[in-house]
C-alpha cells in the first residue's frame, strides 16, 4: 500500500464513521452547528495523529514492544489522555466559544473509539511516518463525515450554514421564497438520529449497487 | 427532597443518557440486538457508573482540590474508570462465578463506554452534592438501562419486519432511536 492510498482509505473506504460505524456519541450529539463539527474534527485531527505518532515510537524498537505488549490498553489511554487535556486547555484559553458549545464532549475524545482503535490497529504495528499519514486520513475522514451531518442539520433545521464565528451563509431567503420554515426538529436530538439514519442508508444503497453492478459484470 | 425526585426524574427521562445527551451510543446500538444482552450490558453499566462516580467524585473533591490539580481531572477520571473495571471483574469473578457469567462480557467493553467518563466529569461540571451525585448517576445509569430494553424489544420485533434493504441494521436502527426521542422529548413538559 503506497502513502496516498494509506492516506485515502480513511475518507470512503474504511470511513471511521460512515464505515465502521466508531465514534457516534460525538457525531450525533454536537453536529448542530457546521462550526462545532469542524472545531470537533480539528481537535480529532490533533489528537490521532499526535497519538499515531508517539505509540508508533513507542512500539517501534522490538524491545520496547516486548515490554509495552502487556500492558499496551493503559499505556495507550494515558498517552491520549494526555493529548486531550493538551487540546482541552488550549481551546479553553483560545477557543472559549467553541470550548463551552462543545462542553463535555472534549474529554471524552478519550474514549472515542476511532483514536485507540487507530493506537491498537494500526499504529502500534506500523512505522511513525506511515502511522501519521493513516492517523491524518482518518482524522480528515471523521471531519468529512462530521461536516455531512451538521451541514444537513444546520440547513434544515435553522436555515443557515455557520462556517466558523462570524462567516456564516444565511440561506433564510431560499425559505422564505419557498414559503416554509425551517424544521426545526432537525436541530434537537431527533434531528441528529434521523439524518444519521438516512446518509447510512443513502450509503448503503450505493453499495448495494455498485455490488449488484460487479455481480452482473462477473456473469 | 422536592429537589431530588426533579433531579432523579430530569436524569431519567428528560435528560436521557442516550436520547437526549447522546452518551453510549456504541453499546446502545452495538449491544441491542437481544433482549438479555440489552438487560446485561444496562446492569454492568449501572454497577459500574454508581461506582465510578463516587470513587471520581471523592477523588476530585478531596484530591485534586485540595492539590490545585483540577486539569488533571482527565487523565485521573479514565485511570480510575479503567482500574475500577478491571477490579470489579476480579472481584465478581472470585465472588459470584454466576453474575460474572451474566456480566463478564460486558464488563470490558465499559471503560470506553462514554456515559461512564460522561457521568463522571457532568457531576463535577454541575457541582452536585455527594447526595445529588449519588442520585443524578443512579438514575442517568437506570435511564441508560431502560432505554436500552425498550429498544432491544423494539430492535427484536424488526427482524421479522420487512425493512427496505438500503435501511436494514443500524440505518433502521437510528430511525427507530429518532421516534423514541421524540417521544421522550415531550416528557419535557412535566418537569
Amino acid at each position: 500500500m503506497n502513502q496516498k492510498e494509506n492516506f485515502l482509505k480513511g475518507f470512503i473506504k474504511e470511513n471511521p464513521l460512515f464505515v465502521t460505524v466508531l465514534g457516534t456519541c460525538p457525531a450525533l450529539a454536537i453536529t448542530t452547528t457546521v462550526e462545532n463539527a469542524l472545531g470537533m474534527g480539528i481537535a480529532v485531527f490533533f489528537v490521532l495523529v499526535l497519538s499515531n505518532l508517539i505509540i508508533s515510537l513507542l512500539m517501534v524498537n522490538p524491545k520496547m514492544q516486548e515490554w509495552i505488549k502487556p500492558v499496551r490498553i493503559p499505556v495507550f489511554i494515558v498517552v491520549i489522555a494526555t493529548l486531550v487535556t493538551v487540546v482541552e486547555m488550549v481551546m479553553h484559553a483560545f477557543l472559549t466559544n467553541l470550548y463551552e458549545s462543545l462542553g463535555v464532549f472534549i474529554p471524552l475524545i478519550v474514549v472515542n473509539c476511532i483514536i485507540l482503535g487507530r493506537a491498537e490497529a494500526f499504529a502500534s504495528g506500523n512505522k511513525p511516518l506511515d502511522s501519521i499519514v493513516d492517523g491524518a486520513g482518518m482524522a480528515l475522514g471523521y471531519t468529512f463525515a462530521l461536516f455531512l451531518i451538521s451541514f444537513f442539520r444546520e440547513f434544515l433545521g435553522n436555515g443557515s450554514i455557520t462556517i466558523w464565528g462570524e462567516l456564516k451563509v444565511n440561506l433564510i431567503g431560499l425559505f422564505d421564497f419557498l414559503q416554509i420554515t425551517p424544521i426545526d426538529l432537525f436541530a434537537k436530538p431527533v434531528g441528529a438520529f434521523l439524518t444519521f439514519g438516512f446518509i447510512l442508508a443513502v450509503i448503503a444503497a450505493i453499495t448495494n449497487k455498485k455490488q449488484e453492478k460487479a455481480k452482473a459484470g462477473v456473469k | 427532597m422536592a429537589e431530588l425526585i426533579t433531579l432523579a426524574f430530569a436524569a431519567f427521562v428528560t435528560e436521557n443518557v442516550i436520547l437526549t445527551q447522546f452518551l453510549g451510543i456504541c453499546p446502545f446500538l452495538g449491544v441491542s440486538k437481544k433482549r438479555s444482552s440489552a438487560l446485561g450490558m444496562g446492569l454492568a453499566v449501572l454497577f459500574v457508573i454508581l461506582l465510578s462516580s463516587i470513587v471520581t467524585w471523592t477523588m476530585y473533591q478531596y484530591v485534586l482540590v485540595a492539590l490545585e490539580l483540577q486539569y488533571l481531572r482527565t487523565i485521573v477520571f479514565i485511570l480510575v474508570i479503567a482500574a475500577l473495571v478491571q477490579m470489579v471483574e476480579l472481584i465478581v469473578k472470585k465472588v459470584s462465578p454466576s453474575l460474572y457469567k451474566a456480566l463478564g462480557i460486558y464488563l470490558p467493553l465499559i471503560t470506553t463506554n462514554c456515559a461512564v467518563l460522561g457521568v463522571a466529569i457532568l457531576n463535577i461540571d454541575k457541582n452536585h452534592t455527594f447526595i445529588q451525585m449519588v442520585v443524578y448517576s443512579g438514575f442517568i445509569a437506570l435511564g441508560f438501562m431502560f432505554v436500552m430494553y425498550l429498544f432491544s424489544m423494539i430492535r427484536e420485533k424488526l427482524d421479522y419486519s420487512p425493512v427496505p434493504k438500503a435501511f436494514k441494521g443500524v440505518p433502521i436502527a437510528l430511525i427507530v432511536a429518532a421516534i423514541l426521542a421524540m417521544i421522550f422529548a415531550r416528557f419535557g413538559g412535566i418537569v
